[in-house]
């Protein structure tokens, strides 16, 4: 009794898993459950039960409503999906001037509206793309391509590769210094001398687009945000959705609005990269010092002063640091928008992936990280230059990047017309290195992913099976024997405990709409793998960042790393576990592990770090050794933020386990990938997507509650 | 004599969400608790001065005694809850946003405690910032910015940025940047209290001589009650929202209104806020000796003088006639007995 009355909170717990245990033994498996099952792939069956909601069918497999529940929401993706049909083909038809057939034409206005956004995109790539690469388009845009048969000098020349190369070292000098500047050159020279020129700037151009778009919505919606308290909370859930959603989900949709190709893929980038802009934007301008703004209302300012002159200026940092987030979410969109046909190394790495040919697929992943870093490292190099002052400079002074510049274009001009007389076999190297002429290490690799199959296939091949058959597959089985009902329970219990009422309420109503879709069991099988990596992930990173943290060097180098790994696009670290394990679970799993490692390592040094020094100072003082500090000080103040961690773990490890649907999983992933290929799966992809996001909230909604509580609790925010 | 430059009307600023309702039922008597148990927060609780041209009003009280607040208020960064606020006789609740922003343009300056200078922004630039607002031409604003840069003594470094320059420096380019539209009313929100107490010396002595140059008519806050007696005309106490007195330094110091005020009181050194006029009696029939001094001295430059007389001395005013008189005992009284006196 008095333990009780000392530890109430574990007893309440203990209480809590002893219910859940107790329901999950007395609710046996129905007879005619398998896993496998049709509901969502609306197969009909005269086992199946059906229910009519709205005017949709819905048929599924009835079970225990104990076991598991009936998909009530089941008439939702079709609800959708029908919606998303009336809207692009019948709703409000009107008539629109045809510019082509010079006559007016009736069409829905919505499919007008995407339309003319798609063509509007469509122009801005091709613009930057031709810049860069040269071609016909944008002049044929302006005028037409009778126009152009009639004029045949008419074409962008495009930049040879030199001028881009120097360019963007010359840019990197400006903000970031000698080491940026040589990293600029090196990489750029690297991507041409082996023949990823072409797909590098098509890939580019899509993130020039795709960037400042995203740029200037999160900004304007970041500024309505502060400005009005409703549009603050109108945003809100999108906003928190939009974080835990996977990428891919948002994919299928768009297919269906905006159709296939770099423009559609802009748009999707842009729904992903403007909610972190819109953040950041928040969140910097929430920081500025009210006294700073008080200055600028008593200096006369009028609203658009304060804003464009005051808050916007004093917030530099916040905004650009989410425009650097904006670049990573490019980045990121860039490979997996190639599902949907947009151009560029996202899609030669897709294709090699297909193929199974590693080398190829490396190089295109080398070159994409490559570009990746470079952007990351001159924005963040943005972020942190402070304003620099030119009054007392004289004009050369003041342009003389500019000017020197000017110098690089007309060397490489010079240097392209050279190269066109010098190599007469077609190929001006000076100008562009064709894709086929370039080094290629692709062979390389290839032999030697071979050569690992051939040496090491009967460890490999040991550790698979011992992973799959003895850790894998018993504890699917045992995420899959949880009726529907313990689950609840325990979900919804641990809600109570941790946030009260309220708390439980949001969790449930989740939890709910997850136990409610067609699938329920596709979001089992994501959970535990999302489960799995995330135990081994945070393992490895909490072991990793405390060792680290245990001298000042090491932290410096850890932090260092993980911020090149968390530059690399998602899809990249398929690569090397594809090379390693070929297709299996255990590929998907160590990418997972791999990738969700970051954060928790992360978050482990910052927490361990933001240790008050003077709480350590007494520590030592009071002779603490080295051991003690560590647990009785260090890692009581520090796991608040290291919870953080463990949150941003699971939505790392949820996203590349919906990735990892590309090798071939069967959770909610391999159902979006699916709808991807369906006519109708705009309704099931969104579902799912949703699906996956509110799994995320669960762990996001119950963690961030604890560590709220715990911050307060302790006196450190 | 003249309108008052500031003239406040029974000021009311309570924070809550039925502030104005409930404000309306208290029927002008406001009690903190009662507001407190409703969910509404007293910032000024009935504040009702003027301020005349050319004065200079200290409002004193410690964190949280709404000092900030009054001042936000009639600077109306706030919009106060009930009550009157006339700045030269115009309605300064009744304004427009454009009137309002006029008004901020041309007639008022503020100073900050944090300093609040844009960091991107030089030293220059931060003092040039007003001006251009206003729409006044680049090359006009610049050179008047330089003016005010030589005014608080900041030349050469005038293109530094405010990361590059200590608290006092960065406090200096605040007060120009304050000062640059040329306003008639000046508002100060702590202007020293982030500066180590050195600094914060100079920065008084300093304050002091650009005011008796600008003559501006100022509103002073700060926690500090020896800067407030330092530099005041006039002080305000302030407690809890409410002003417990408003006054001359020397009539606070000698006759304290509440418990709260004499508490401050205590640890003044008298002698060196109080001057003669204040402490002298009336001319007395006795024999005075040669020495005279001024009624306008403070007490510490001229104790010595009246204490080796061992008599009676004779005050007179600015035209050198005999307006009263004061003995060493009155002095010795002041500065070590007075105290007792009030208890």
């Amino acid at each position: 009794m008095e333990l009780l009355k000392k530890y109430p909170k574990l007893f309440q717990w203990l209480f809590l898993l002893a219910v859940f245990f107790a329901l999950c033994f007395a609710i046996d498996v129905p007879e005619t459950y398998k896993f496998i099952r049709g509901q969502a792939e609306f197969v009909k069956d005269p086992n199946q039960s059906a229910f009519v909601f709205l005017g949709k069918e819905v048929r599924y497999y009835a079970f225990d409503v104990f076991w598991r529940l009936p998909p009530l929401l089941g008439w939702l993706p079709i609800w959708i999906n029908d919606s998303l049909f009336f809207l692009m083909n019948d709703w409000m038809p009107m008539e629109f001037w045809n510019e082509d057939t010079q006559e007016y034409k009736t069409r829905p206005l919505v499919l007008q509206i995407t339309r003319n956004l798609t063509a509007f995109m469509t122009f801005l790539i091709e613009l930057i793309r031709e810049i860069l690469l040269g071609g016909l388009e944008t002049i044929v845009a302006f005028t037409s391509w009778d126009w152009i048969d009639a004029n045949p000098w008419a074409e962008l020349p495009g930049l040879p590769w030199t001028i881009v190369a120097a360019g963007s070292a010359i840019l990197a000098y400006k903000l970031g210094g000698k080491g940026l500047a040589l990293y600029a050159l090196l990489s750029m020279t690297y991507i041409s001398i082996f023949g990823q020129w072409k797909p590098s700037m098509q890939t580019l151009s899509f993130i020039l687009v795709a960037a400042p778009l995203s740029f200037i919505f999160g900004l304007g919606l970041g500024v309505a945000a502060y400005k009005s308290k409703r549009v603050e909370k109108a945003l809100y859930p999108i906003l928190l959705v939009m974080q835990t959603m996977p990428q891919y989900a948002v994919l299928v949709p768009a297919l269906v609005l905006f159709g296939v190709g770099d423009h559609a893929a802009v748009i999707i980038t842009m729904i992903v990269a403007v909610p972190p802009m819109i953040l950041l934007t928040l969140l910097g301008l929430r920081a500025v010092p009210p006294e700073v703004i008080e200055a600028g209302r008593m200096s006369g300012c009028s609203n658009w002063q304060l804003m464009s002159k005051v808050l916007i200026p004093t917030a530099r940092r916040d905004i650009l640091i989410g425009v650097n987030q904006v670049i990573m979410v490019c980045f990121s969109m860039a490979v997996i928008s190639a599902f949907i046909g947009a151009k560029g190394l996202g899609f030669n790495l897709l294709l090699a992936l297909n193929q199974l040919n590693i080398g190829l697929a490396l190089e295109a992943g080398l070159c994409i990280s490559l570009i990746a870093i470079l952007l990351d490292k001159m924005s963040l190099a943005w972020a942190n230059k402070q304003v620099d002052y030119f009054g007392n400079l004289n004009f050369f002074q003041r342009n003389k990047n500019s000017l020197f510049f000017g110098v690089i274009v007309l060397v490489g001009i010079l240097l392209a017309y050279f190269g066109s007389i010098y190599f007469k076999d077609g190929y001006n190297y000076l100008f562009e290195v064709p894709h086929n002429k370039g080094i290629s290490t692709a062979d390389f690799w290839n032999k030697g992913v071979d050569w690992i199959f051939d040496t090491f296939f009967v460890y490999i091949k040991a550790f698979n099976t011992w992973l799959i058959v003895d850790v894998l597959q018993p504890m699917r089985a045992l995420y899959l024997r949880m009726p529907a009902v313990a689950t609840l329970v325990l979900v919804v219990g641990a809600g109570y405990l941790i946030g009260g009422v309220r708390s439980a309420l949001v969790v449930c109503g989740l939890t709910l709409f997850i136990a409610l879709s067609p699938w329920w069991d596709r979001a089992l099988v994501t959970t535990y793998m999302a489960t799995f990596g995330v135990l081994v992930s945070c393992t490895i990173g909490f072991t990793v960042g405390t060792l680290c943290f245990q001298n000042k060097h090491s932290t410096n180098f850890m932090l260092n790393v993980c911020d090149i790994f968390q530059t690399f696009p998602s899809f990249v670290y398929l690569i090397p576990v594809m090379m390693l394990f070929g297709i299996t679970d255990t590929s998907v799993l160590i990418a997972v592990i791999v990738y969700a490692t970051i954060p928790a390592t992360r978050y482990t040094i910052e927490g361990l770090r933001s240790v008050p020094a003077g709480l350590h100072d007494a520590a030592t003082m009071s002779g603490v050794t080295k051991f003690q500090r560590l647990f009785k000080i260090e890692f009581p103040l520090a796991f608040p933020h290291m919870m953080l961690g463990l949150n941003q773990t699971i939505v790392f490890a949820l996203f590349m386990v919906i990735i990892g649907a590309f090798i071939g999983t069967e959770d909610l992933g391999q159902y979006i990938l699916k709808a991807l290929s369906d006519k109708k799966g705009a309704g099931i992809g969104l579902t799912l997507g949703i699906c996956v996001a509110f799994i995320g909230l669960i762990f996001d909604n119950l963690i961030r509650t604890w560590v709220g509580q715990r911050k307060k609790h302790l006196g450190i925010d | 004599m003249s309108e008052p430059v500031i003239k406040c009307q029974s000021v009311y600023k309570i924070f809550g969400a039925n502030a104005e309702r409930m404000l309306k039922e208290a029927n002008g008597n406001v009690d903190a608790k009662t507001f407190q148990e409703n969910g509404c927060i007293v910032g000024v609780n009935n504040a009702s001065f003027e301020v005349s041209k050319g004065e200079m009003l200290v409002v004193m009280g410690l964190s949280g005694s709404g000092k900030s607040t009054l001042l936000r208020c009639i600077s109306r960064l706030t919009d106060a809850t009930g009550g009157k606020i006339f700045i030269e006789g115009q309605d300064l609740l009744n304004l427009n946003n454009k009137e309002l922003i006029d008004l901020r343009r041309n007639k008022m300056g503020m100073v900050f405690q944090s300093f609040a200078l844009l960091p991107h922004k030089t030293v220059l630039e931060n003092i040039a910032f007003p001006l251009q607002i206003k729409g006044i031409k680049t090359e006009d604003s610049i050179n008047k910015a330089m003016d005010m840069v030589k005014l608080v003594g900041l030349d050469g470094r005038e293109n530094y940025f405010p990361r590059e320059l200590s608290g006092g420096q960065q406090q200096r380019v605040g007060i120009a940047r304050s000062l640059a539209v040329e306003p008639d009313i000046w508002f100060l929100d702590e202007p020293f209290s982030a500066l180590d107490p050195l600094i914060r010396k100079e920065m008084q002595d300093e304050f002091l001589r650009l005011q008796e140059k600008l003559q501006k008519t100022i509103m002073f806050i700060t926690h500090d009650f020896d800067e407030a007696l330092k530099l005041a005309d006039r002080i305000a106490i302030m407690k809890d929202g409410i002003i417990e007195q408003l006054d001359t330094p020397a009539n606070i110091v000698l006759n304290p209104a509440t418990e709260y005020v004499r508490k401050f009181t205590e640890e003044v050194p008298r002698e060196k806020v109080l001057l003669i006029k204040d402490v002298m009696d009336e001319i007395t029939s006795d024999n005075m000796g040669d020495i005279k001094v001024s009624k306008d001295e403070i007490i510490e430059n001229v104790a010595e003088k009246i204490l080796i007389q061992e008599k009676t001395v004779a005050v007179t005013d600015g035209k050198n006639n005999i307006v009263g008189s004061i003995n060493p005992a009155k002095i010795i009284n002041t500065v070590f007995g007075g105290r007792k006196n009030n208890h």
